[in-house]
């Protein structure tokens, strides 16, 4: 039996689309130095650290070795990890992983990005398989496009629909002195704003962000002496899905791996009817379309009702169950530490420490990661610690 | 971090990493790719355990984790299953936008293909449409010896 693990301290830092005054080491300094304040801990309590980021965006590739100055593992045990999108929440799950094995008592889990130091359509380029994939690469956007252009066709969702998700999110956003963009939008400006690949527009879409965020995972008889509300790790499930863009089966646009990876989070934590039992959500949203199809995935609409849910406020800070509280991915995405942020912006919420953008009384709070060829992380969290 | 620019000015040392790539296709690919440029034909390969089709073909199976069996003939007409319209200049695009990026599931393939359509205007692509390759008059081996799928 695996040991229990929470996360027991988290630190940000405040994104922005560029980041001058630092270089890379110190922007993840900026995010240890809060994370370790917050938790009242200093580097000798971390036992191992655990780094990550977008293969290439900087283009650096031993970061663990690099960026010591800023994670503080120095003579310690130290690993990078990176897997596109969900390199956040492969991190946190690593981190999870490694206190719950025995290994580890506390380890330091660092996600972060200097999104402003590269090409990013470039970089991402990389990613792909060069001789199917890439002569055709039109960008992250395309590839998200396919799946809402497939939604709509199936279920006669609106650009209208993804709109309002943009404005949930980027008015929550408002609340969050964390957040790279802090500013309300209408439906009537996302509709308006330039189409970069259809039907997605520009304000559909996330930004390209600095930042970095680290958190804290400590093991059971440790976390409880540390932190007076420690944020316990109740499952994770991760789905990896295609080697080829093209394999994946895009009628209705769904989300396989979302499907599959909350159903088995969901019998792991022994979840019946998530819409009513989950109390916040920090969805990895791209883009807003996800918003309509990833819910639907997540079990908490059917198909085709994702729109309803989210017209009718439900998924609202002040609904019964708000998603993205902190203003999410098209707020900020400082790519490698995005999901991670998921992560540590749902301790905030079950610590009670969420500030203008807390959740009422959050006992079960869910993260997810998405990345790549379409693959998902889920991540649940709990106040009470799991039996 | 307002005035911090008050004593000293950002530098910012710009470079960039050139790495040369030759990428292997491997003999089922180059197969593929070989029978695409000398004869306009596309081939997938059969899974002996789920019998999809597989096109682009695979030595192994994704699915399976088995290795495939035989090569079978796909036909050059096929159905576009989503699509988007590039409209940004992202710098690496294979065409200037906008232009009809798309997956195609041709005829007698289980799996889809990317590529791109052409003769056709963009507001007018739907999804379902039927449409069929045209072949690059200088073909040299790669996938791009289809320039476009073009409506039928
Ligand atoms: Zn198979």
């Amino acid at each position: 039996m695996a040991r229990r693990a929470a996360i027991v301290a988290t630190g940000q830092t405040h994104h922005r689309s560029i980041r001058r005054d630092v270089n890379g080491q110190e922007i993840i300094n900026e995010a240890v130095t809060r994370c370790l304040e917050d938790g009242e801990l200093t580097i000798d309590d971390i036992d191992a650290v655990v780094i990550g980021n977008m293969d290439h965006f900087e283009g650096i590739n031993y970061v663990d070795c690099w960026s010591v100055d800023g994670s503080g593992g120095f003579m310690k045990p130290t690993m990078k990890l990176t897997t596109g999108g969900t390199t956040g929440s492969t991190l946190a799950i690593a981190g999870y992983h490694m206190v719950a094995s025995g290994a580890f008592d506390k380890v330091l889990v660092i996600g972060w990005e200097k999104n402003s130091e590269s090409d990013t359509t470039g970089a991402i380029n990389t990613a792909f398989d060069p001789i199917w994939d890439r002569p055709f690469f039109a960008g992250a956007i395309a590839g998200l496009a396919v799946t809402a252009q497939s939604y709509m066709d199936m279920y006669g969702a609106t650009p209208k629909d993804a709109a309002r998700v943009s404005v949930r999110d980027r008015r929550h956003a408002c609340l969050n002195p964390h957040a790279h963009l802090r500013k309300e939008v209408t439906i009537e400006e996302v509709l308006a704003s330039p189409m970069l690949a259809d039907p997605v527009c520009l304000l559909d879409m996330c930004p390209r962000t600095d930042g970095a965020c680290a958190v804290v995972y400590a093991a059971e008889g440790i976390a409880e002496k540390l932190c007076p509300q420690p944020a316990w790790v109740l499952g994770v499930a991760s789905r990896h899905m295609y080697s080829y863009v093209s394999d994946a089966d895009f009628s209705g646009g769904a989300l396989f791996s979302m499907a599959r990876a909350s159903q088995e989070l969901y019998r792991k934590v022994g979840i019946k009817e998530p819409l009513k039992e989950i109390d916040v959500i920090e969805l990895y949203q791209p883009f807003s379309w996800a918003g309509l199809i990833w819910i639907e995935d997540m079990g908490l609409a059917k198909k085709g009702e994702g729109p309803r849910l989210v017209w009718d406020g439900v998924t609202d800070l002040g609904g019964a169950l708000p998603i993205n509280p902190s203003g999410g991915v098209i707020s900020t995405n400082c790519i490698g530490a995005t999901a991670l942020i998921r992560s540590a912006e749902i301790a905030l919420q079950i610590q009670g420490k969420a500030g203008d953008r807390q959740v009422p009384d959050v006992n079960l709070g869910v993260a997810t990661g998405f990345g790549g060829c379409l693959w998902t992380d889920t991540l649940a969290y709990g106040k009470k610690k799991p039996e | 971090m307002s005035n911090v620019w008050e004593s000293v000015e950002p530098r910012v040392y710009e470079s960039q990493i050139k790495v040369p790539y030759a990428w292997q296709a491997g003999e089922t690919a180059s197969r593929f790719l070989l029978t695409l440029k000398n004869e306009k034909k596309f081939l997938g390969k059969k899974c002996p355990k789920c019998a999809k089709v597989l096109m682009p073909p695979r030595k192994v199976c994704p699915y399976c984790f088995v290795e495939t069996g035989d090569w079978v003939d796909v036909s050059d007409e096929g159905v576009i299953e989503t699509f988007t319209v590039a409209r940004r200049d992202t710098g690496i695009m294979p065409l200037k936008p906008p232009f009809v990026y798309a997956v195609i599931r041709l005829d007698g393939a289980d799996t889809g293909l990317v590529h791109l359509l052409g003769e056709i205007e963009p507001g007018a692509v739907r999804a379902g449409m039927r449409v069929k390759a045209v072949f690059a008059e200088e073909r040299t081996g790669k996938i791009l010896d289809v320039e476009h799928f073009k409506p039928v």
